[in-house]
């Protein structure tokens, strides 16, 4: 920790070490010297596409079940061994890919990633952990059923992305949950893991040549030849006119409320604009004109934001606010009118550049700790933004012009159809 | 963690705190008051907490959204959070930049307006916090096992302070509070990152020390009585899922037991962070996972203590299987409690207990913001030394003292049993 040997402050191709190894997995590491840790994490496309209505929730419960028991290792010795040297070690799944990540000192990097090839080439869900874990994910869906904030984001999925998968919860509902079985656990992890498209970073106290060896041997060698494609995303069409709807929660003493829209890509050329003009909308400072209508000027909610979750597919475009139920219409109309605003007259010049040295200035700060960087890096290989992407992240960022921003405005959002949900009494 | 800050204090009694560290251009600070909910009577709960809403609003030079907007400009972040014991704002920004940081918490230290306008809003906003809070059960049980552990101390109430006190406090009652508490001999500045210590040092002399030091705030000290015997509390609420919460009397986190206990808190319930920003480690081989949940008795179990300055409590959080009871839960950890007191303790379980505390401080060094929260936070109840010698009074437990603190600490007559039991969906 006392050595002080400082990078540049921002990743570039100098300092970005990428390798292929001959199976296809993708490995990127960078180092940090001043940290005695290190991180990985990446992704792998196996993910909810590939489920069925009848077994949502698979892909979720797959991920979750990895770690729980192995050839070598049962559920116990597998986190004895993480918890023993402080490391953590875990998997998430989401619509079109696993995740995993974890991170421990850098000298125990090597059993991090034992850990990791294990748990994911050969796990044998034995039969009693994976009863306990459904009735653990079981009970995550009874408090999800209670929770005001995710009700309000899965019945704004369910309006925004009527007939698409996206409308469907990553984590399933209750009797498709009781209807997996420890063979369906099997099929996917047979059908859909294996080293094709397996994008893996390494960040920390560590030199990134020798990461990518240590990855190489452990995983280098790794065949699934029967390993699927993940099933192509479905076109997504907007819906023609604005729908509202109201998921009851009784008892609760606030409601949440989710307004918005859908259809960005993060491959969009729109996207850095829209990006942009979403932190006008509701993210700059104490969140933007939405902060300052709904919570500064109305004191009608503790939070209320806007989000822009473009991804691999068409994502959504939302306001959020936490409020008292008997304001749930007011709050509904300020963002109405402010979405308004916002698709006939965009942003101001002085706005966008404000945003605009928001985003650059922040970076270092994004990027200061190990997982900062990963996250960086898996990003440039996600969505082939190019090694140099944060060194040339400030010119592409200052190109931006309020018409720019209102283009992408215009092009994402119609206040005419919106979905508009509200979770609580 | 091992290199020692400098620490200066001003002539009117600020206390500074300065740590550089060159690894990323930034630099983060931190302003810490020694005033939090403890400081509060009936009828004025919540008042340190919005006090600390208030601070946002703005100065007669740096109006609220001046402000907001010229940290965000420089992509810096800052926040602040308010406590049992403390209250504290920080702010991070690129190095270069970091000025603007000092000038604002100077200025606010005296000048904040409290406009009556911005009073009223924030109560809306508060209220509208704490009925965010209330949507949880955990909140509602975690509020009554509190009230119900502490009659006499002020750690009786929830920080964000009692629904009715949140609609009568006013206006002058929130700017005596801050009157009262923010005053530079009741004051810590910490700050980390990418400065010279020097230069650094001689501007906060140029900002501060013209302010002038004000009477000593007092501090509220009502000791709470012994319990004689344990305390049971029920809430109900919508919902399926019951949750078991209990709570043990805990020292002071200068009492020499603090150190044992950590490390019993590890055993039983996996290690606890004292990162503010950096996370900590899963419990899944703990004592209470393994008897608890492998044994499908509860979903989750986690353990958790406070650095206090009075004895506070440590908590068992545990949420119980749909197919169990909340007293088969009970049950099952008053047996490992029992283990642990009765039973081996070895001294390689107190050796997996440091490594892990090592590694947790190893993730919480990667950043600034962290290492600066590290700087100030043992200041509230100790000072500095207690976070430098943290690591070396863990290593120094034995055996011995883990069993000896779980007999005298974790005794049914001297805790607080809670039970959330769920009504159903409807």
């Amino acid at each position: 920790m006392t050595r002080k040997k400082r990078l540049h402050a921002l990743p570039g191709a100098d300092d970005i070490y990428r390798r292929v190894l001959p199976n296809g997995i993708v490995v990127l590491a960078r180092p940090n010297f001043n940290s005695a840790a290190v991180t990985v994490s990446g992704y792998f496309p196996a993910g909810a596409l590939a489920e069925t209505e009848e077994k949502l929730g698979l892909a979720d419960f797959v991920a979750s079940a990895l770690m729980r028991g192995t050839q070598k290792h049962n559920f116990d010795q597998i986190y004895n061994q993480l918890e023993s040297v402080g490391a953590s070690f875990g998997y998430d799944s989401g619509t079109h890919t696993t995740s995993f990540g974890g991170r421990s000192l850098a000298e125990d990097l090597p059993l991090l990633l034992k850990l990791f090839s294990e748990t994911l080439r050969a796990p044998i869900f034995p039969a009693d952990a994976v009863e306990r874990l459904r009735a653990q994910l079981l009970t995550g869906l009874s408090l999800r059923a209670q929770d005001t904030s995710d009700m309000a984001d899965m019945t704004f999925d369910q309006i925004m992305y009527a007939g698409h998968p996206y409308s469907l919860p990553g984590d399933g509902w209750p009797e498709t949950v009781r209807a997996i079985t420890r063979e369906d656990l099997f099929a996917f992890h047979q059908s859909y893991f294996g080293p094709r498209g397996l994008v893996l970073a390494v960040v920390g106290g560590i030199d990134p040549e020798k990461a990518a060896d240590a990855v190489e041997r452990i995983l280098g060698g790794w065949r699934a030849p029967d390993q699927k494609d993940m099933p192509s995303l479905p076109p997504h069409k907007l819906i023609t006119k604005t729908v509202q709807r109201h998921y009851k929660i009784p008892g609760k003493s606030q409601s949440d409320v989710v307004i918005g829209t859908a259809g960005i890509y993060r491959k969009d050329p729109e996207y850095v604009a829209a990006s942009l003009g979403n932190s006008v909308l509701g993210q700059f400072g104490m969140m933007g004109r939405i902060g300052d209508v709904v919570r500064e000027k109305s004191g009608l909610a503790y939070y209320a934001y806007s989000n822009l979750s473009a991804g691999v597919g068409p994502g959504a475009w939302t306001v959020s606010a936490g409020v008292n139920p008997s304001n749930v219409k007011k709050t509904i109309d300020l963002v109405k009118r402010e979405l308004e605003r916002f698709v006939a007259k965009g942003v101001t010049k002085s706005e966008l550049a404000d945003s605009q040295a928001n985003f650059i200035g922040r970076l270092p700060l994004s990027l200061e700790s190990n997982g900062g960087v990963t996250n960086a890096l898996l990003n440039i290989e996600r969505y082939e933004l190019g090694l140099d992407y944060y060194r040339q992240y400030a010119d592409m960022i200052r190109r931006v012009t309020p018409r720019d921003v209102l283009q992408a405005t215009r092009k994402y959002i119609d206040p005419e159809r919106l979905g508009i949900s509200v979770a609580g009494p | 963690m091992a290199d020692k800050p400098r620490q200066v204090t001003l002539s009117n009694g600020l206390k500074v705190l300065l740590k550089e560290i060159h690894t990323a251009p930034l630099v983060s600070s931190w302003m810490w008051y020694r005033v939090g909910s403890r400081d509060e009577v009936s009828g004025r709960t919540g008042l340190s907490h919005w006090t600390e809403h208030m601070q946002f609003k703005g100065t007669p030079r740096y109006p609220g959204t001046v402000l907001d907007r010229a940290i965000s400009r420089e992509g810096g972040i800052w926040n602040a959070m308010t406590f049992l014991d403390w209250t504290t704002y920080y702010e991070t920004m690129p190095s270069d930049r970091f000025d603007l940081a000092l000038s604002l918490e100077a200025d606010r230290m005296t000048n904040s307006l409290f406009d009556e306008k911005d009073v009223a809003s924030e109560r809306m906003v508060i209220i509208s916090e704490r009925e965010g809070s209330e949507n949880e059960p955990l909140f509602q049980l975690g509020e009554a096992l509190q009230q119900a552990a502490f009659r006499v101390h002020s750690y009786h109430h929830e920080v964000i302070g009692d629904m009715a006190d949140l609609r009568t406090i006013t206006r002058d009652m929130l700017y005596a509070h801050y009157r009262t508490y923010y005053v530079p001999n009741n004051a810590v500045l910490t700050v980390a990152g990418d400065f010279e210590t020097k230069a650094m040092l001689a501007r906060i002399r140029e900002l501060f020390e013209p302010i002038p030091v004000g009477p000593v705030p007092p501090r509220l000290a009502r000791p709470e009585p012994s319990q004689r015997g344990e305390i049971r509390v029920t809430v109900e609420g919508p919902g399926e899922t019951a949750y078991v919460q209990v709570g043990y009397r805990f020292p002071s986190a200068t009492h020499p037991d603090f150190f044992p206990l950590t490390v019993l808190d590890s055993l039983l319930a996996g290690p606890s962070s004292l990162n503010m920003f950096g996370g900590g480690i899963s419990n899944k081989t703990s004592r209470l996972y393994r008897a608890l949940v492998d044994k499908e008795l509860a979903v989750s179990v986690s353990g958790g203590a406070s650095a206090t300055i009075d004895p506070f409590l440590y908590y068992f959080t545990l949420t119980v299987h749909p197919e169990r009871t909340p007293a088969e839960v009970l049950t099952a950890l008053d047996a490992e409690i029992e283990r642990i007191q009765t039973g081996r303790v070895s001294r390689q379980e107190i050796a997996r207990a440091v490594k892990q505390a090592r590694a947790i401080f190893a993730y919480g060094s990667e950043n600034i913001t962290n290492q600066a929260f590290w700087l100030g936070f043992a200041e509230m109840f100790a000072d500095y030394g207690w976070f430098l010698n943290y690591m070396d009074n863990l290593e120094r437990v034995t055996p011995r003292d883990v069993q000896r603190v779980a007999r005298e600490y974790l005794r049914p007559q001297s805790r607080i049993v809670g039970t959330f039991l769920p009504t159903g969906e409807a």
